[in-house]
């Protein structure tokens, strides 16, 4: 089991380092291979009419005019060990992680994801654990009582979470709630310090309406998988010993249909972790979604760079846990 | 409409069967033999499972009787589809689909299994009568240790602290054969090797002392050498432990030399049935006889090639009409008018204990026997 941990984490640890050095290539790369110069790059990050010296200026700072690999070393120096930038009028230390320096705002990215990370944190866990309780037993119902009118009920609602796109349901929500028709909740973001109360109470038309699109996937992801697993032989088994059936649902179908589902949940979890994009503009939520948004909109490098850098390295480490629970579950996973 | 008429017949034949049979065990039982005297343990009267599906009713078991004494084996055979594992599961009570449809009766040690409480059956599960399938490595949970789920049936059906339920298990492993039971008490199921897997499974299913135990085809996923010596160990540990044994098999190698008696099976019904001598020595039905054909011995010529039952097994949603198997059958002319297309055959009486279901007479099949067949085998 150690070993395979080991293994495990070494094989993140280096995914992380291709995933940065794709990233640096999409950002840094693509647009010279494309022709575009490296003035016109540095010019992004200059106003309307620009200055050759500025440029110039940025174009060092950025250290366009350095060979690829050396500016791909400054990059993961950065991230490591922090780096140093000094535009226009105020130098600026970036510590470690740097995730880079946004010319357009004048900050920094990283302590821009610290103040942001937080929101998008409490609407992606919140969200879990919601969607994850009402999908899996909603889905476990289902299977166990397939054909009757409560799985078809169910099943009818789950399509509509599929379908219905998050801008649908997180407006009609706040149309509902909050602007037309009951004026319950007035949403905004509240700090899970200052107020624990205020935060929940805020969080819950985003949880509600975000849950509603994983639950009906989860729901219909447990369904399959359980009524999969309990036409398995070893369920029969299970009944042929004599089990009460709440054993054999519990103890022998449930552990084995929801194993699957870890992968997914990693993956989906990760993403959002990574920012809910579509959530937190319904919402008007300042997460690392509209960060990213922002960074898109104003062509604004580093904080796109930042982001995805980010949603990868969640995406990785979601991962390694997932292979770890996997293993700690199924033991035929720790020998192969 | 002739559906209807051959459901009627069907159920007259087969009680009539029932009955004759009853009167037949309890006049006579010299002829049978062995344990004279001793009451059937398991009798199975006219059980019928039909499944309700989208196609049609699939009659997978259509009026099957048989009685098995304690101590004694009974070989169910026929190919697949023929209703033997769905009979086996139908007295285990596994059949959980609403869309099953049983009826018929079935005594365990003189308990009614069929309409009986669920609870009932789900005690008498495991530790009265239990189960082995067909392959071990998907029949055991994989996330669970071999050890674990041997200790879960024991706890199921005793009330014991885990050390003495453990104790028992890695006692249960030791008598199945498994080398340094107590170490492998901990290993996975995919640490096994089929034949020991197959031994845990006995294990797990002997656990409890059941009387009655059903083994569905314990041995078609198992090597040849590993199959001999898994049916010398369930063989063995029936004398140990004195219990009734209901062996399904395709395979009439396996059911030689460990039956007492034999049921063959085809098409959802019990088409000739007998001592396992009289079945082997005498046999009635022309399945039978194919059967017999496509089986290998030792004894025989290198030269003969095995003869395969030609054509496919029917459909269980549209049975042929009249005798189930007239279609392969290589003598269905040889009954007059066409009876074996028109008339489903009863399961009447050859000699004693000795039933067969075939149109054709007594002496037509003694003839058919002695001249065409016998010399091939």
């Amino acid at each position: 089991m150690a070993a395979y941990i080991i293994r495990r984490v070494f094989a993140a640890v280096l995914l992380l380092l291709v995933v940065s050095a794709v990233t640096f290539a999409i950002f840094y790369l693509l647009p010279r291979a494309a022709g575009q110069s490296i003035q016109s790059m540095a010019a992004q990050y200059v106003g309307k009419s620009p200055d050759p010296d500025v440029i110039k200026a940025v174009i060092k700072n950025l250290g366009l005019d350095q060979p690829i690999y050396e500016q791909y070393w400054h990059f993961i120096k950065g991230l490591v060990a922090g780096a140093n930038y000094s535009f226009g009028p105020d130098p600026a230390h970036c510590s470690a992680p740097c995730f880079g320096y946004s010319f357009k705002t004048h900050t920094a990215v990283w302590p821009q994801i610290q103040q942001r990370a937080p929101i998008t944190f409490s609407l992606a866990i919140g969200a879990a654990v919601i969607w994850l309780i009402t999908g899996i037993s909603t889905g476990i119902l289902s299977a166990l009582k397939r054909g009757s009118i409560w799985d078809r009920l169910a099943m009818g609602i789950s399509l509509m979470g599929v379908s219905l796109p998050m801008f649908f349901t997180g407006l009609a929500l706040l149309a509902l709630f909050s602007f037309n028709w009951l004026h319950i909740w007035n949403v905004h973001y509240v700090s899970f310090v200052d107020n624990p109360a205020q935060w929940a109470w805020n969080l819950i038309l985003p949880w509600v309406s975000l849950a509603f699109l994983y639950s009906a996937l989860y729901a219909r992801l447990t369904r399959a998988g359980m009524l999969e697993t309990m036409g398995e032989d070893y369920i029969r088994t299970a009944r042929a010993k004599g089990l009460v059936e709440r054993k054999v649902i519990v103890k022998h179908g449930l552990r084995s249909a929801l194993t699957p589902l870890i992968t997914i949940f990693g993956m989906d979890f990760a993403l959002l972790l990574g920012g809910a994009v579509i959530t937190e503009s319904v919402f008007s939520f300042q997460g690392l979604g509209a960060y990213a948004i922002q960074g898109v909109t104003d062509n604004d490098l580093p904080i796109v760079m930042g982001v995805t850098l980010l949603t990868a390295f969640f995406i990785v480490v979601c991962n390694l846990l997932v292979d770890l629970v996997y293993a700690a579950i199924d033991p035929r996973v720790r020998l192969s | 409409m002739s559906d209807d008429t051959h459901k009627d017949a069907a159920t007259k034949d087969a009680s009539a069967a029932a009955k004759d049979t009853a009167a037949k065990d309890s006049a006579g039982k010299g002829a049978a033999g062995k344990a004279e005297g001793a009451r059937e343990f398991l009798s199975v009267r006219d059980l019928r499972i039909h499944f309700d599906t989208d196609d049609g009713l699939v009659k997978s078991v259509d009026g099957v009787s048989f009685d098995l004494k304690a101590g004694q084996t009974l070989g169910i055979v026929g190919e697949s589809g023929s209703g033997k594992s769905v009979t086996s599961l139908g007295i285990m009570g596994l059949h959980t689909s609403d869309r099953a449809r049983i009826s018929g009766e079935i005594w365990l040690d003189g308990e009614e299994l069929i309409g009986a409480d669920k609870q009932r059956v789900r005690e008498l599960r495991g530790q009265k009568m239990a189960m082995i399938f067909q392959d071990p490595l998907s029949a055991l949970h994989p996330y669970y240790t071999v050890g674990a789920q041997i200790v879960e049936a024991y706890r199921v059906h005793n009330k014991a602290d885990k050390k003495t339920a453990r104790k028992r298990a890695v006692e249960m492993l030791d008598r199945v054969g498994i080398p340094e039971p107590a170490r492998r008490f901990n290993d996975f199921p995919h640490q096994f090797s089929g034949g020991m897997r197959q031994r845990a499974m006995i294990a797990m299913a002997l656990v409890n002392n059941p009387q009655l135990l059903i083994a569905d085809e314990p041995t078609t996923a198992l090597d040849v050498t590993v199959q001999a010596q898994i049916l010398d160990l369930i063989r063995d540990l029936q004398k140990e432990f004195g219990s009734a044994v209901v062996m399904i098999t395709h395979d009439l190698g396996v059911v030689a030399e460990i039956a007492d008696r034999l049921l063959v099976m085809y098409a959802g019904r019990c088409i000739e049935r007998g001592t396992s001598e009289q079945v082997f020595e005498h046999p009635q039905h022309p399945y039978t006889w194919g059967l017999l054909g496509s089986m290998p011995r030792i004894d025989r010529e290198q030269t003969d090639r095995l003869v395969p039952v030609k054509g496919a097994p029917p459909s269980l949603i549209n049975v042929p009409s009249g005798c189930a198997f007239h279609p392969r059958c290589p003598y269905a002319d040889v009954p007059p008018d066409n009876v074996t297309r028109t008339e489903r055959p009863e399961l009447r009486e050859t000699t004693g204990g000795h039933f067969s279901a075939c149109h054709m007479t007594r002496e037509q099949r003694e003839k058919i026997w002695t001249e065409e067949i016998a010399p091939k085998l």
